[in-house]
């Protein structure tokens, strides 16, 4: 009973982009676990594989060599149509909401868009999508009255909610947040981080957080992995990585955080 | 600046679409009456741009002309698009090398010239106006397809879609809602120039003689009959002349003002 269950579980994930001569090895022999209800930070500077761990984690992109599995089912390899359990049970939420709006779409059509998924509907069966549009609006904070309007007209901060918001709609198990608040003004960036953190809580979801923040890392996740160069360079709780970095990388990403204290 | 554009542009294509439209129902003379006039009279009453060679009114016949005109024109765009458009989105998902085969077979077909095609066309079935809008419909499919995937591929790259994707939202789906929608600007433009130059590719086919029949008025036509008697009676090339030219700036400024005021990108900063 004391060993938690295995939800996401990635094994010696390699990913090579071949573009024209060149390979670029983004992901090199990655392997980790996330169990049910926990929240993992996955910390790199830009060009780490992040992204691309991202993208395999949710099943959007196939492995060069290596396994993706989700409550101990194979998710690497296996066809669109029966990854139904996957696509109602992982959201994203991506980093700049201007680019994960489609502009042309009114905030309603935005959120209801995974109930709509064929496999969502396979999981879930039939929900009433207006009811279930307006339950997830309420829980990111944003007025009902928003959902006839199109994304450009709210702010960066309520665009995230509203990603947010699309992200809950299938009633996920996991949120993959990749650099979710990097996009937001400072200001505002402390409001969703808490609204994500209270949805997490609220809701006993697992989280993936995924930023080139450690101090926002070290805020929202107990154990993190730190990526470089496409490797997993150190893993471990949170306070651990910031108290005593085994890795040189780590103890550079810890010493980059601005402080205040005087030297 | 680029405001005033579109609306010139709007201006011009609504007069010729005014044109054709007023000609269903009234022109001052039967723009097909042989000798309902004196042949080749000056401008003036009640000829206001005189007659041609076979005494019928100019300025009816302009008239008339716009009709074909605009049927070429809209026949031959939808030709391109109903074709095009598709197409355009499917390549957008083949895989790099397959889409590579494909463009450049759609290079191939890009470089060859639609009044090529045309005479080819009429050559082999006969010279007609039904000739003339399939040979110019098919010789701008290419561009149609082009233009699709380029904004196709882009649209692919975005977040939203990737977010679609993570909840499972099938291909079709993903086309419809998000990448449709955001590639119709460009489709548009290209249509408004690809209306240009089906509007003076008709014209140009039946100056030859290969497009719309002797009977139904036509621009194209006007300028060819009108080119024996150039030196004597100049204006009488002038004023189909002048048609086109408005038809083709018309659409051209159509298409070029569409792209900046539909481009949503553009019209937030503004």
């Amino acid at each position: 009973m004391t060993v938690a269950e295995t939800l996401l579980q990635a094994d010696h994930l390699t990913r090579v982009y071949a573009t024209g001569r060149r390979r670029v090895r983004a992901l090199d022999d990655v392997s980790l676990r996330v169990t049910r209800g926990q929240r993992l930070g996955v910390v790199g500077e830009s060009g780490s594989g992040k992204s691309t761990l991202v993208r395999l984690l949710a099943g959007l992109d196939q492995p060069t060599s290596g396994t993706v599995g989700y409550a101990g089912r194979p998710v690497s390899g296996v066809p669109e149509r029966r990854l139904g359990f996957l696509r109602s049970s992982v959201q994203l939420v991506l980093q700049d909401p201007r680019s994960s709006l489609n502009p042309r779409m009114r905030v309603d059509d935005i959120v209801a868009e995974p109930l709509r998924s064929p496999a969502v509907r396979r999981e879930l069966g039939e929900i009433d999508r207006a009811v279930r549009v307006r339950e997830v609006l309420d829980a990111v904070g944003l007025p009902a009255d928003s959902m006839r309007r199109y994304p450009h007209e709210f702010s960066g901060g309520q665009r995230q909610r509203i990603a947010i918001a699309r992200a809950l709609a299938p009633s996920p198990e996991v949120l993959i947040a990749d650099e979710a608040v990097s996009a937001l003004d400072v200001s505002v960036r402390a409001q969703v981080l808490n609204l994500l953190m209270d949805l997490v809580a609220g809701l006993g979801l697992t989280l993936v957080f995924v930023s080139h923040d450690l101090a926002v890392v070290r805020h929202v996740c107990p154990d993190a992995v730190v990526l470089q160069g496409g490797r997993i360079v150190e893993a471990g709780p949170t306070l651990d990585l910031f108290a005593r970095p085994r890795h040189a990388y780590t103890a550079r990403l810890v010493a980059a955080i601005p402080s205040f204290r005087a030297r | 600046m680029k405001r005033a554009e579109l609306w010139v542009g709007g201006a011009l294509v609504a007069t010729v679409v005014a044109m054709a439209l007023l000609s269903f129902v009234w022109t001052p003379f039967d723009p097909t009456a042989v000798g309902s006039g004196t042949r080749l009279a000056a401008p003036g009453w009640p000829h206001l741009l005189g007659t041609d060679h076979m005494g019928i009114d100019t300025f009816s016949r302009i008239l008339a002309g716009a009709r074909s005109a605009l049927y070429v024109g809209i026949i031959a765009v939808g030709i391109a698009a109903l074709v095009g458009v598709p197409l355009g989105l499917a390549t957008a998902w083949l895989p790099r090398w397959a889409s590579e085969i494909v463009m450049r077979g759609i290079d191939v077909a890009y470089a060859f010239p639609a009044l090529l095609l045309a005479i080819l066309l009429a050559g082999v079935f006969g010279g007609s106006t039904e000739t003339a809008m399939i040979a110019i419909g098919v010789a701008t499919i290419p561009a149609f397809i082009r233009v699709t995937r380029a904004g196709a591929l882009s649209v692919l790259s975005a977040d939203y879609v990737l977010a679609a994707r993570a909840s499972g939202t099938p291909v079709p789906a993903i086309a419809a809602r998000h990448v449709l929608p955001n590639v119709a600007h460009l489709i548009g433009v290209q249509a408004s120039v690809s209306f240009a130059m089906a509007i003076l590719a008709e014209a140009a086919l039946s100056y030859l003689g290969l497009g719309t029949p002797p009977t139904v008025p036509s621009w194209g036509r006007m300028l060819g009959d009108a080119q024996t008697y150039l030196v004597s009676h100049p204006l009488q090339a002038v004023w189909p002349g002048l048609a086109i030219a408005a038809a083709v700036l018309g659409f051209n400024m159509v298409g070029d003002g569409l792209r900046d005021f539909l481009d949503p990108k553009l019209r937030e900063v503004a």
